[in-house]
């Protein structure tokens, strides 16, 4: 490694984002635990239906996958922002993130809507076991998608009034941290709660 | 590692790795999916490619996405992940375990508590 000197300060500068960054993934770890008892909740109450509809009767697949194939690709368009932020093109960071956002707000619609029809029907979280654990496992991971929208909006305008300095890109960096990994999270909600679901498992 | 990536950011992003990274959760994605409506397999190894499915998805995602294991030397993110891992089979495999014991010997079907009596009896 060269020599660093004391006055380098872009290294500086890039070694405290580092540890930013460390932090930020050591909450995203921690979170991962949170979503983890979640989803050992849902295995162990999943079969407890109490005469109510199971997953089998209640998820239409193709529906959850145009949700899954929204939500993946806003995770490819919050990378090709942050490609963006790289070569420090700022009207293409606002571009791509303002994709995600629109994508992201797609996901979150179709899945309220969801929501909404499943409840109109009857089947909301106090119709059963299954259900309770249904509701909270996605309704959590709906509420950091929530989240993820309001900071995506509030970074979009500090990058549009501040432009692309340091401080910008850092939380624009933790931001896609957080965005790739709920889009993690919500391929095990896909494979377990809706795929396995629907076998009846 | 090359010493180029310590020059200034510490990952210099490609925008191959992450089409790279998208067409293959599209595919994987799409492959589930498919097995899931059309397949044909039993359910016991349907469960079992579904689940290989999503590992292979989480693998690809955390390597084009989040990049992990591009960091330098000590590679602190990457124990945190495994410290992570860890505590999840923990957490998520007991709790399956314990239920399910639970669930057995709470027996609410007389075939259960004869079969119990007939362990019990094997002693």
């Amino acid at each position: 490694m060269s020599e660093v000197t004391s006055l380098d300060m872009p290294r500086l500068e890039a070694e405290a984002t580092e540890k930013t960054v460390l932090g930020f993934w050591a909450y995203l770890m921690t979170d991962c635990v949170l979503f983890a008892s979640l989803f050992a909740v849902y295995a162990v109450l999943h079969g407890n239906t109490f005469g109510g509809p199971n997953g089998h009767e209640l998820f239409k697949l193709p529906y959850v996958l145009v949700e899954t194939m929204a939500l993946l690709t806003s995770s490819f368009t919050c990378g090709l922002a942050m490609i963006a932020a790289q070569k420090r093109d700022k009207s293409q960071v606002l571009f791509w993130l303002g994709v995600t956002f629109l994508l992201g707000l797609t996901f979150l619609g179709l899945e309220l809507s969801e929501f909404h029809h499943m409840v109109l029907d009857g089947n909301s979280w106090r119709r059963s076991g299954f259900l309770s654990s249904y509701f909270t496992l996605v309704g959590t991971h709906g509420l950091h998608i929530t989240f993820g929208l309001i900071w995506m909006a509030v970074t979009s305008v500090f990058i549009s009034k501040r432009g692309l300095t340091e401080g910008t890109l850092k939380r624009l960096t933790l931001l896609s941290l957080f965005w790739h990994f709920l889009d993690i999270v919500w391929i095990f909600i896909f494979t377990i709660v809706y795929l396995f679901g629907s076998l009846s498992i | 590692m090359s010493p180029k990536v310590s020059e200034h950011n510490a990952h210099p992003l490609s925008l191959g790795k992450y089409i790279v990274g998208f067409l293959g959760s599209v595919v994987v994605t799409m492959a589930a999916y498919l097995l899931v409506t059309r397949g044909s397999l039993s359910k016991s190894v349907l469960v079992g490619t579904l689940a290989t499915l999503a590992l292979v998805q989480f693998i690809v995602q955390m390597v084009f996405f989040l990049h992990v294991g591009d960091e330098r030397r000590p590679r602190w993110k990457l124990m945190v992940m495994f410290l992570m891992l860890g505590v999840v089979l923990i957490l998520v495999l007991g709790s399956i375990w314990i239920m399910n014991d639970l669930n057995y010997r709470m027996m609410d079907s007389p075939q259960q508590v004869q079969k119990y009596l007939k362990s019990q009896d094997d002693l």
